[in-house]
């Protein structure tokens, strides 16, 4: 007895590290974690706050400011389900298909991650700007893409493209296509097998992807800016609005505006966290079901 | 989506007519439609846009592609987005595998919110994060006045652009890194330990060959972010000609003077410097696929 937890201890030595080492280790990333990420994040709120509840509110009735949120909510509201659908459909044949170029398919999905937001901008400019491919024509029918509404909803969409995607191709992909084989082959009509068997096994990745991609077309900059034209109250999302502000040395309202985004990104984290622990916990419940009746909705474990 | 019906007909045994490969798979509906949406959207989103930048290029004579893409001013602004991108991601590399080790091996108080807290440079609006760093690191600011008594300064110059990209490319490491570790197996490190090494040697000889093609994976993709990134780096970076000046933003300096020429000449150079890091990050992960296949 007293042998085997003395062999167990030392066996456990060998896989693992002193305790001064662990602590000092946990130390160091708490306090990487603190400086890079917590401070900033606590410094939006308190600059946002500098001046008092007051000055705060004001600095949010601001009717530009107002503007640039119903601007940022209508080019997500577009965007986000655009890439949805197409996040769905590009996931659909890619999983659940074979056919030559796929892997070129899905190099060309990932593309717009690694093109610079500033990049994803000009190409739309070029094509849509008065000097570009289809700027006379646009002109001629009084169609304004660039520097308008329309170019900053594309612009977003480009940069948030892949996302969604993304999430959806690998689950897909290990969830293999025995079950909706399984629905067809007992009758069910395409669209019934996408709804009642797909949707429920892809569900918890959707909503990682659309909640991930909300955030990044909610707080698109770059990209936005480029095609924006910075006009006030017309063509400005909030984080062009928070740029404005700041460069007017508008402290306080600049980081009121911040504060609002701040607080997205915070809600974003906390539903993908909480989409991450029900999803393993589904995993590990699946896991643990009885091969005779494999009722799992996740990936097979 | 309308997907109809086919015949529910199963992997038939005819062999398929040449000419023609069937792919006996395709039981389920719905290829064509969503091929079809795929490759219209990837087209009129991705491709002739990307296209138009490169035809943009055509317009241009070589020496003037050249005159604009080599002149002082944009050269400095690449050494300063090279180099701040490399120590960047230096520096995320090795605090990334510590974040990401911390998390997968010890258990302490707080550790589930420090895990959900790694992916904020994600969520939180590029903009918001440059000026908040800019508020705390100014020498006005919460960490600032700490440090400019001693003639230290991390805002408006080189060292805020290092930071703020930091900031930003610090979930790419841990992100790609922390699965890896959790794979890796512990009757490795028992073996090793039996066999006499010590937990120096085990994490140098055993542990890190395993997560090293994760962690240059982490990296890279870091460094590929921080290459193309505008928005943080902008507030922080004072943006002096020359000095701390990044290469997007003489993009846009070049477009506020409806230089569009001058503008795609720098963003296709970018854009071939981003493309050889994609294709090193591709050949990476098939290197770190291969590797966990073999083990």
């Amino acid at each position: 007895m007293n042998q085997t937890t003395q062999i167990r201890r030392s066996a456990r030595a060998g896989t693992t590290e002193p305790v001064w080492v662990r602590v000092l280790l946990i130390t160091m990333a708490l306090a990487f974690i603190f400086l890079f990420l917590l401070l900033p994040l606590a410094a939006v709120f308190t600059e946002a706050l500098r001046q008092g509840l007051g000055a705060y509110w004001n600095a949010l009735q601001e009717p530009d400011a107002w503007s640039a949120i119903r601007l940022t909510l209508i080019t997500a509201a577009v965007a986000v389900p655009l890439n949805l659908v197409f996040g769905v459909a590009a996931a659909w044949c890619v999983a659940k298909f074979e056919f030559r170029g796929k892997a070129l398919l899905i190099t060309l999905i990932d593309l717009p991650f690694s093109v610079s937001p500033v990049v994803a901008g000009l190409i739309y400019v070029l094509v849509f700007g008065a000097q570009g491919w289809l700027g006379p024509w646009l002109q001629a029918h009084d169609i304004k893409i660039v520097f308008a509404v329309p170019g900053i909803i594309l612009a977003t969409v480009f940069v948030t493209f892949p996302f969604i995607a993304r999430e959806l191709i690998p689950l897909m992909q290990s969830q293999g296509t025995d079950e909706e084989q399984a629905a067809i082959v007992l009758g069910a009509s395409g669209w019934q097998t996408f709804w009642h068997v797909t949707l429920p096994n892809i569900k918890w990745g959707l909503i990682y992807g659309v909640i991930l991609c909300n955030a990044r077309a909610m707080g698109e900059f770059g990209a936005v800016s480029v095609v924006s034209g910075h006009i006030r109250g017309q063509t400005n999302t909030m984080p062009l609005h928070v740029e404005i502000l700041y460069n007017e040395y508008q402290s306080v309202a600049a980081f009121a505006v911040a504060s609002l985004l701040a607080l997205l990104a915070l809600v974003t984290l906390l539903i993908k966290s909480v989409v991450e622990w029900r999803f393993e916990r589904e995993e590990n419940a699946a896991a643990q079901l009885p091969p005779e009746k494999p009722l799992y909705s996740g990936t097979t474990p | 989506m309308t997907l109809t019906v086919t015949a529910a007909a199963p992997s038939s045994p005819t062999p398929p007519t040449p000419g023609r490969v069937r792919n006996p798979r395709r039981v389920l509906p719905g290829f064509n439609l969503a091929l079809g949406y795929t490759v219209l959207y990837l087209s009129l989103i991705v491709l002739l846009p990307m296209s138009a930048l490169v035809l943009k290029t055509f317009t241009l004579t070589w020496e003037q592609f050249v005159h604009a893409v080599s002149s002082p001013r944009v050269v400095a602004s690449y050494q300063l987005t090279f180099g701040a991108a490399f120590v960047a991601s230096a520096v995320n590399a090795v605090f990334g595998l510590l974040v990401a080790w911390v998390l997968v091996r010890y258990r302490f108080p707080g550790k589930k919110l420090i895990d959900a807290l790694v992916d904020l440079p994600f969520a939180l609006p590029t903009a918001v994060a440059g000026i908040s760093l800019t508020a705390l690191l100014a020498d006005n600011g919460w960490v600032g006045t700490l440090l400019a008594p001693h003639g230290i300064h991390l805002a408006f110059n080189r060292n805020g652009v290092v930071i703020a990209l930091i900031f930003i490319g610090l979930p790419f490491v841990v992100r790609t890194v922390q699965p890896v570790l959790e794979d890796t197996e512990r009757e490795l490190e028992e073996a090793a330990s039996s066999l006499g090494a010590t937990r120096w040697q085990t994490f140098r000889y055993v542990i890190f060959p395993a997560i090293a093609p994760a962690l240059l994976t982490g990296f890279s993709m870091a460094f590929a972010r921080a290459l193309g990134e505008y928005g943080s780096v902008i507030f922080i970076a004072g943006n002096m000609p020359m000095v701390s000046e990044i290469t997007p933003l003489i993009i846009i300096g070049k477009l506020e003077q409806y230089d569009y020429a001058g503008a795609t000449a720098v963003a296709v150079m970018l854009l071939i410097f981003s493309f050889v890091l994609l294709l090193f990050i591709n050949a990476l992960q098939a290197w770190q696929r291969r590797r966990s296949g073999a083990r």
